[in-house]
């Protein structure tokens, strides 16, 4: 076993060797400009591309036409929702969204309402997911949009994606998801799922960063979005650039091999993160699963050791690359704003791991980072005054802090 | 982020880990911070009566390693100085001594506090303390 361990798939997953091999000649040899329509190293890209694209299609159900390729997710995010606003804003300028989207979706929302856009923030359940009757209540006859995320980034929970669908579609309003953490992890079909938009990147499924889709339904409606990017004229002018053929190889090799490989892996990677989880839970007590068991991502677990800060736990396991929702591990000094929205306390948001399993992660990495954390949080729960007192029988609710 | 090597070796061996009996007339009791900011520190110390100086301390703390580390320090500085001395610390020198970014400036903040409170729960008590006695000797 090799140290240090990479458990933070969330963030992004390594190159999958099978697809770096599918990528290397479209850096050389076959370096044409897929958009070259006269000669056979612009022809030869060409077909790399729309092989890709087909690869990418068969994976979400979809007709390749109907994928639009662009830098990745946040760029797909973006197209989307500042596209469909844009396109449609004669019908309606009302979008609606939840509190744990990623920011990707949060900071375009906000953008879209400086422009005079009404954007309505549903929270969430306690268990991360949103209540499909204050959807239904929160759509008026100005909605255009309806963007709820297929899977969390953090607490991987699945939002009832085809219900939300559904609504939508009776509503006439139309329906986007950011799909990238679900994507090849979990069967996504655009056609069940009623998703008119969605948003796709390569590098969360063993595929290279830098290229992502968005796709876009072709009919039944047939949606258009307003090109953010203008130029050559690109994908179907709703993206100008010249693409990124060795990216796109290798996203859509990816597509492929997750597809094929996704029934016997998503079985194993549950095996093993309800076999780290079964450890926690047996050899430490106060520890809480945040977020629906049930509706999950196979290969996420984010959990929270109780009177244990993050960041102090990350420092005790660092051989082992994990995330916290922790302030002290994020930017803004402020705990995870997807673990608020589950309304379970800052405490519990300070003290999360989110621990995100991976194609590469074996048995024995498994039973090691589980034994580790143990061993480090026990350790630091002989520091924590929190725990002392909780032992003592103290409500920490009740007790009257000098917060700072 | 990178931490110092000071840091990691209070996080690795933290000093003077433990509790006091809060009810011991001698000890001063600190507990600053709140959970939902990320940070709690529990300071005491135990003050010899006769020569006023600080001859047990210890810790315990909720919060990241530099938080840890920083109590640590405090408890490790305090020991052996007098509580007039004691205070006389300031969280600069223990963002020095740890080489702490800014980023981590509220933590050292939190240990001069906690050692702050300690010392302001023990005078309190000994205040208490001396009335019985000075009312027998007159």
């Amino acid at each position: 076993m090799k140290l240090p361990i990479y458990l933070d798939n969330h963030a992004t997953t390594p190159l999958d060797p099978r697809v770096l091999e599918a990528m290397l000649p479209y850096f050389t040899e076959k370096f044409g400009n897929a958009a070259s329509r006269n000669h056979s190293f612009g022809w030869q890209a060409e077909e790399a591309v729309e092989n890709a694209r087909k690869q990418i299609a068969d994976l979400i159900g979809a007709n390749p036409k109907e994928i639009v390729f662009t830098s990745g997710a946040t760029e797909s995010d973006n197209l989307a929702l500042k596209g469909v606003a844009e396109m449609y804003a004669e019908r309606g300028n009302h979008i609606i969204t939840a509190a744990t989207e990623h920011k990707a979706i949060l900071d375009t929302c906000k953008k879209l309402e400086k422009h005079g856009y009404r954007v309505t923030y549903m929270p969430v359940q306690k268990d991360g997911i949103i209540d499909l009757d204050m959807l239904r209540d929160a759509i008026t006859d100005k909605t255009i949009l309806v963007t709820i995320m297929y899977a969390n980034n953090e607490i991987g929970v699945v939002q009832p994606v085809a219900e939300i669908g559904k609504i939508a579609k009776e509503r006439g309003v139309l329906f986007h998801s950011d799909a990238v953490q679900a994507i090849g992890k979990i069967p996504v079909n655009v056609t069940r799922d009623n998703i008119d938009l969605m948003s796709l990147t390569g590098h969360k499924l063993y595929g290279p960063k830098g290229v992502g889709a968005l796709y876009v339904r072709r009919r039944n409606p047939r949606v258009q979005v307003t090109s953010q990017m203008d130029g050559g004229g690109h994908e179907r002018g709703m993206r100008s650039g010249t693409l990124n053929v060795p990216g796109i190889v290798g996203f859509g090799a990816a597509c492929a091999l997750a597809q094929k490989e996704m029934p016997e892996e998503s079985a194993r990677l549950r095996g093993l993160r309800d076999k780290l989880k079964k450890t926690l839970e047996t050899e430490l007590d106060e520890v809480y699963v945040n977020g629906s068991l049930e509706h999950r991502l196979p290969h996420n677990l984010n959990i929270s050791f109780a009177y244990v800060e993050g960041e102090s736990l990350l420092m005790g396991i660092n051989d082992v690359a994990v995330s916290s929702g922790s302030a002290c591990t994020s930017a803004t000094l402020e705990p995870s704003y997807v673990l608020k929205a589950l309304g379970a306390g800052d405490d519990l948001a300070h003290s999360s791991i989110r621990f995100g399993l991976g194609r590469f992660n074996t048995e024995e990495e498994i039973d090691y980072v589980g034994n580790k954390v143990v061993e480090v949080v026990k350790k630091l729960r002989e520091l924590s005054p929190l725990y002392e007192m909780a032992k003592e029988g103290v409500d920490l609710a009740k007790v009257q802090w000098s917060a700072h | 982020m990178a931490y110092s090597n000071k840091v990691l070796d209070h996080y690795n061996n933290p000093r003077n880990v433990g509790s006091l009996d809060k009810s011991d007339p001698n000890v001063g009791t600190g507990m600053v911070g709140a959970p939902e900011c990320g940070d709690v520190m529990k300071l005491q110390l135990k003050v010899d009566p006769k020569s006023g100086i600080i001859e047990d301390a210890k810790f315990k703390t909720f919060g990241c390693g530099s938080a840890i580390a920083s109590s640590s320090l405090a408890t490790e500085w305090i020991k052996g100085k007098t509580v007039d001395e004691a205070l006389q610390i300031k969280n600069t020198d223990i963002v020095n001594e740890l080489s702490l970014p800014p980023v981590k400036i509220h933590c050292s903040v939190l240990a001069e506090d906690a050692i702050k409170a300690a010392i302001s729960d023990y005078k309190k008590k000994a205040g208490m303390n001396r009335q019985p006695v000075s009312e027998a000797v007159s």
